[in-house]
């Protein structure tokens, strides 16, 4: 009876979980397979077999003067890698200087920066947006890469992994050796939080290259706007008019690159995943 | 270097305190100029009026509380109400289907085989640009797009059936998409919580004749408890942001009939009439709400007071009062 149960409770999770898996993948394979047809045979219906029009839609997104698209790839690697690294040094730099010293503010900072861990930007776009006018920063990159510097998430997880994994021991005998505070951060602290790094960078990475309300207040310029701001433009124009297989083209351009290194790097990113939420 | 002589007894002197502020100077800076001004600003602007009429610039005039008030006059309560039922309608099935999947990921009497496989899957809608992904569903459920052929071939459609027209349609392809990118997430933060749970506790129910039910409702249920408060808190959060899905999908209107429009699709549509006033308002309101939110996270992440434990891992060495 036991036994007879449990395999039906198997059977029924099997199912659940192949329903979800073609749920999750089926959408990304039409967009692929899509990518690949022309507009006339996009037009013509549903297909589960890919054209040979990857290449002619490849061209037509990138020669659209309207959607300049190399120049959006370009300045989406340039956020996101830049937010990216300053994230991470920044987040890890702020993690040490409250794990490794004692000083009189230091729990105050640190209850300050977990108040304000899942406070969304949004709230203070409007100053923000006002602010980066009055310093003449609008229509630069630099709005979307210098806030990067305070991070409380990538903080926290810095600041856990540090709690696991970075004795102080190993500091001590820094300075015993007559190493500089500042060149043990860097050349000691730096190195054991690598892993720790290494899944904050994808995730800042990720994040900045999916972000769309600030960069679309910020930019107006056609030469400095990211993907996402591009995928709005094409959405806004009219599409009665449109090539289909642009269409699809340009959002495999957007999120393709991104499932590639996530498949590269699946492991050590739903591993990062659970040590994110979990404190354990 | 002149201290490198002191004995290790004397490494937590005074003289350190100046790095722990220089280390954390960076981060404080950056909030301070990105974040804090703006925030002050944000409030600043919201007791005036101050928008544009064509191209004349009214104000910026003081007007006391006048700005609220035309908020909750306006449509900003419909709006968030469509925030709400758009949330409820994707976190629902998000988590019924987190805890289940949780459950059995963890159960050990199932056998189920590529544990990973499907945890790479189901994470994967997590990463995607939202925008992209909204735009993907845009084009995949158009009145002529591919879901429609293939509902229509396979006879289950008699005739196309506009999505996006309906209002039940386009909330649901938004509930559709933010279940999609999110419970995935939710999963792997609940899988991480069960197995953190001690392993004698269910041994002890099994032996116990417990049913997989009972153990799940009086055993895991409770012992995940400060997971779930996160997970629902951290969700409302990301729920009353929402934007990239409604805004890109409904090219900003809202449509049908502004069921679809969100609290941030509206603050984003004065912003970028460049009404600030207004805007400054919705701002507030929404800071209020996030404040509260996030002082519960606080709470909830504090039960076991982190800097404390640091404290307590890092012996005699660490601890500041």
């Amino acid at each position: 009876m036991e036994v007879k149960t449990s395999k039906v409770r198997t059977v029924l999770a099997y199912i659940l979980l192949l329903i979800l898996t073609f749920l999750c993948l089926f959408f990304f394979y039409i967009l692929i397979v899509n990518s690949t047809r022309s507009h006339a045979q996009i037009m013509k219906g549903f297909s589960a077999v890919p054209g040979k029009a990857f290449v002619v839609n490849l061209k037509h997104v990138i020669h659209d003067a309207n959607i300049p698209v190399l120049s959006g790839i370009k300045n989406s690697l340039i956020v996101s890698a830049g937010a990216a690294a300053l994230a991470t040094y920044f987040s890890a730099m702020t993690a040490y200087g409250l794990y490794a010293y004692s000083f009189k503010f230091r729990k105050a900072a640190f209850i300050f920066i977990m108040l304000i861990l899942v406070m969304p930007t949004q709230v203070s776009a409007l100053g923000f947006m006002r602010l980066m006018d009055n310093m003449g920063l609008l229509n630069t990159l630099w709005p979307l890469i210098l806030p990067s510097v305070a991070a409380p998430a990538v903080f926290y997880f810095m600041y856990s992994y540090m709690q696991s994994s970075l004795p102080m021991e190993l500091v001590e005998a820094a300075r015993i050796d007559g190493c500089s505070e500042f060149r043990t951060f860097n050349r000691i602290v730096l190195p054991i939080m690598k892993p720790a790094i290494a899944v904050q960078a994808i995730f800042a990475f990720v994040q900045a290259w999916n972000n769309y309300f600030i960069p679309a207040l910020i930019i107006s310029d056609n030469k400095k706007k990211t993907l996402p701001i591009l995928i709005a433009a094409l959405r806004s124009a009219d599409f009665l008019k449109f090539d289909m297989g642009k269409v699809y083209m340009l959002i495999t351009i957007a999120i393709v690159p991104i499932i590639i290194v996530y498949i590269l790097l699946s492991r050590y990113i739903v591993a990062g995943v659970a040590l994110g939420g979990v404190k354990e | 270097m002149e201290k490198k002589k002191g004995k290790m007894n004397k490494i937590k002197s005074v003289d350190y305190s100046k790095w722990g502020y220089l280390f954390i100077l960076p981060f404080f800076l950056a909030f301070f100029i990105f974040q804090l001004i703006p925030l002050v600003s944000t409030v600043y602007y919201s007791f005036f009026e101050y928008y544009r009429s064509g191209l004349k610039v009214i104000g910026p005039t003081p007007v006391g509380l006048a700005n609220y008030k035309a908020l909750f006059e306006s449509d900003f309560l419909k709006y968030t109400g469509n925030t709400i039922i758009l949330w409820i309608a994707g976190f629902l099935p998000q988590i019924v289907i987190s805890l289940l999947l949780a459950a059995w990921f963890t159960d050990l009497r199932l056998k189920i085989k590529g544990k990973q496989f499907f945890k790479v899957v189901i994470y994967m809608p997590n990463l995607i640009m939202a925008s992209a992904f909204a735009m993907l569903f845009f084009a995949l459920f158009s009145a002529n797009g591919p879901v429609n052929h293939a509902l229509v071939n396979m006879g289950i459609l008699k005739e196309p059936f506009r999505f996006l027209s309906s209002v039940a349609g386009a909330r649901g392809l938004v509930a559709l998409m933010n279940f999609l990118m999110w419970f995935g997430n939710t999963t792997i933060l609940l899988m991480a919580a069960v197995m953190g749970i001690n392993p004698s506790l269910f041994e002890a129910a099994e032996l116990d004749g417990c049913t997989p039910t009972q153990t799940f409702f009086k055993i895991t249920l409770p012992m995940i408890r400060p997971i779930l408060v996160y997970v629902l808190i951290t969700s409302m959060i990301g729920g009353l942001q929402m934007f990239d899905v409604p805004q890109i999908l409904t090219n900003g209107k809202g449509t049908p009939d502004r069921t679809v429009t969100t609290i941030i699709m509206y603050l984003n549509n004065h912003l970028y009439s460049k009404n600030y006033g207004m805007a400054g308002a919705v701002s507030v309101v929404l800071f209020i709400i996030c404040a509260i939110l996030c002082l519960l996270v606080y709470f909830n992440l504090n039960k076991d007071d982190t800097i404390n434990a640091t404290r307590k891992h890092r012996g005699k060495k660490g601890g500041a009062k």
